[in-house]
């Protein structure tokens, strides 16, 4: 029976049988849905049946998205409905931590609000040719990892999960207006950060 | 004049909501005399494909390696 199954995927999609490869794909979703959701036994439930669905709606891969981004479109849905599911259950987090590091903008704005000279967005050339390198990925993460954690989720919600503005306000208990605070600050350190650990370090990578 | 912490608010802001034609009208000018922040616009587009790409595209080739 599963071997009529597998005659009738694509070729790709046929990776998903194959233990090792799975494992690996694994340990990433696991590590990606942990950064999300804060709770490894929530990333773990999410993989699961993120795994599961990707099993069962294997004759649809279409083939066209490489495998990985469709198990992962698959994994974000996943983790959406995890968020909102918390939220139905009265268990989407407050936020206690102080969302106001005012310290934080000071070191990138003078008193009048311009950029430090040695602060202000330098030219990043060509992000395409950027994202083709895995050392980049890296950089990526740790400057992500590196976001204060409320940050790093309000942001990762937003742009990757693609919750609206709503949904996150009502899960996270923040107004519109503070959820703009956030998400400005989280963008303004993601920045500095990839721009000092990558765009200025390049030269540095290149010689590694 | 719009300080270059407003105007990155201002274009954090556009991605969330659209702007008033006023803001639009103040960042547009500080936009055009101020390249830290024109640089500030357009990598807020890198750091969305970023995250885009961060999940499914990447290692693509560090698998293959294995």
């Amino acid at each position: 029976m599963k071997e009529s199954v597998l005659e009738l995927v694509n070729a790709d999609a046929r990776s998903l049988f194959d233990g090792r490869y799975l494992e690996g794909l694994r340990d990433q979703m696991l590590k990606f849905a942990t950064l999300q959701l804060g709770n490894p036994d929530h990333a773990e439930d999410a993989v699961q049946e993120a795994l599961l669905g990707a099993l069962k709606s294997v004759k649809s891969f279409s083939g066209k998205a490489a495998l990985k981004t469709w198990v992962f479109a698959i994994l974000k849905n996943k983790i959406a409905d995890h968020f909102r599911q918390r939220s139905k259950l009265g268990e989407g987090s407050k936020i206690t931590d102080s969302l106001d590091d005012e310290q934080d903008l000071s070191a990138l704005f003078d008193e009048r609000g311009h950029w430090h000279q040695d602060e202000k967005p330098v030219a990043w050339g060509q992000p395409e040719e950027t994202f083709k390198q895995d050392q980049f990925w890296v950089v990526f993460e740790t400057c992500l990892n590196g976001l204060p954690a409320k940050q790093a989720k309000i942001f990762m919600m937003r742009e990757f999960v693609d919750l609206t503005a709503d949904e996150i306000c009502e899960l996270e208990g923040l107004t519109t207006s503070n959820l703009h605070v956030v998400l400005h600050r989280a963008r303004l350190r993601l920045r500095e950060c990839i721009e000092n650990r990558w765009f200025l370090g390049e030269s540095e990578n290149a010689k590694l | 004049m719009l300080s270059c912490e407003e105007a990155t608010r201002l274009m954090s802001d556009a991605r969330e909501r659209p702007l008033k034609v006023s803001e639009r009208l103040v960042l547009g000018v500080h936009v055009s005399i101020c390249t830290g922040c024109r640089r500030f616009g357009s990598q807020m587009d890198v750091l969305h494909k970023a995250m885009q790409n961060f999940a499914g595209g990447k290692n693509e080739s560090t698998e293959d390696d294995k």
